[in-house]
């Protein structure tokens, strides 16, 4: 008989969070792919794209050996419902403009390079591999969003309007990368999750100083939207997972 | 001590060193540096690799290509095992692997990973220092684009990971 997973009731659900998020954005980016503004930007993005959806494979993938024989990580993807998904709700959210797209990857890109920097000491071998081999990707990650945003915010009156529309737009939903879910809680105490008030000040420090050099205001949230890692989300999710899940629920087990 | 597992895998190794990159075709696996590891247990071998990037979609394909190459020379049981740790580096890039990527028309990484360097990429068309960086993202996850300001080319940059 196989021997039970030792916090599989807790690493399960923080892992299919960790590649739940991942994979909504990367989904998200890729829908830049052939409307980017310029060929090297459009391929930038998808290249992140890319980044994120590999991140998110090896934690499915993980996450399936820890559920059994029965799942693997197309399952995963592919044949959840929105109400099993556990992404950040600011990963769901329309792409809307270029201003408010780089915006989100430069929040998350460097929420991501102090996350992984925490889990890569993680008492969990696979969860800290995952980590120290993604924070190499996530540094050109936050260097490209990085310099968009200061780009933009510190460049014509209407870019510069354009970027602070955007920080409006996502003002509400940066809160949530910082609030611990049960399950977060208690794999702190195995020292396997981050706790993710050890990096909120540094995260918005980094924010700070972007923000300094793009000449941008950072707006607080008076009403943040949380609830993504409780399975709580908006109709964006429904919409993506439509068009994202079509090919598997039409032809179920079809494979290339 | 030479035994005949040795031999063998010795072996394997030197069937691993024709299979090539499938993006970057001038490439083996062993220039490469993705082969941690070959293990005979029994009759079965074990190849054990490690991905460049996490999404690079090559990786599936150099699965398959090790696959093809061991049946192609006799072996029947053949297991590929992925390991994400210690990450793969482009420090691990044999110089030789450096110096094929060149003449390829690819600029090699240049320093150690982990650092970003825009400034001194050797154009690989007309070998001047005078190169400015287009993007950080090119044709593949491990690629930065550059022109050279020299000979007006643009080239690939294998980027420091």
């Amino acid at each position: 008989m196989q021997q039970p997973i030792p916090n599989s009731q807790f690493l399960i659900p923080y892992c299919l969070h960790l590649a739940d998020t991942t994979l909504i954005l990367s989904h998200r980016n890729s829908e830049w792919c052939g409307h980017g503004p310029i060929l090297e930007q459009d391929i930038a993005l998808t290249n992140i794209a890319l980044d994120l959806l590999g991140q998110a494979r090896n934690l499915y993938q993980y996450a399936a050996t820890l559920m059994g024989d029965e799942f693997d990580e197309d399952k995963l993807a592919y044949l959840r419902n929105p109400s099993e998904f556990k992404n950040h709700l600011i990963t769901e959210r329309p792409n809307e403009d270029w201003a408010v797209t780089v915006l989100r990857q430069f929040y998350f890109s460097s929420f991501q390079h102090y996350f992984y920097s925490e889990l890569k000491n993680s008492s969990d071998k696979q969860l800290a591999a995952i980590a120290n081999k993604s924070l190499k990707e996530v540094a050109y990650h936050l260097r490209w969003s990085s310099e968009w945003v200061i780009r933009l915010g510190d460049g014509t009156t209407e870019s510069n309007a354009k970027m602070q529309n955007a920080v409006e737009v996502l003002k509400d939903y940066t809160d949530e990368f910082f609030v611990m879910s049960n399950e977060e809680i208690e794999l702190l105490q195995q020292a396997i999750s981050v706790d993710l008030s050890t990096i909120k000040n540094n995260w918005q420090q980094k924010i700070n100083e972007v923000f300094a050099e793009a000449t941008l205001q950072f707006l607080y949230s008076t009403q943040p939207k949380i609830g993504g890692k409780l399975c709580q989300h908006t109709q964006y999710l429904t919409d993506l997972l439509v068009d994202m899940q079509v090919l598997q629920r039409t032809y179920p087990n079809s494979v290339w | 001590m030479i035994t005949i597992q040795s031999i063998s895998v010795k072996k394997i190794w030197n069937i691993l060193e024709t299979v090539c990159d499938p993006e970057v075709p001038v490439l083996t696996l062993t220039d490469l540096g993705i082969v941690r590891d070959v293990k005979i247990i029994d009759e079965t071998v074990e190849v054990i690799i490690t991905p460049t990037y996490t999404g690079c979609p090559a990786m599936d394909m150099i699965a398959m290509n090790i696959r093809l190459a061991l049946i192609e020379n006799g072996y029947a049981n053949i297991k590929i095992t992925s390991v994400l740790s210690p990450a793969w580096t482009t420090d691990w890039m044999t110089e030789t692997g450096k110096q094929k990527l060149h003449e390829y028309g690819i600029a090699p990484p240049k320093g150690n990973a982990n650092t970003i360097i825009e400034d001194g990429i050797e154009c690989p068309q007309c070998h001047s220092l005078n190169t400015t960086i287009i993007s950080e993202f090119g044709s593949t996850a491990c690629k930065a684009l550059f022109k050279c300001n020299d000979c007006k080319e643009p080239f690939d940059y294998f980027k420091c990971y």
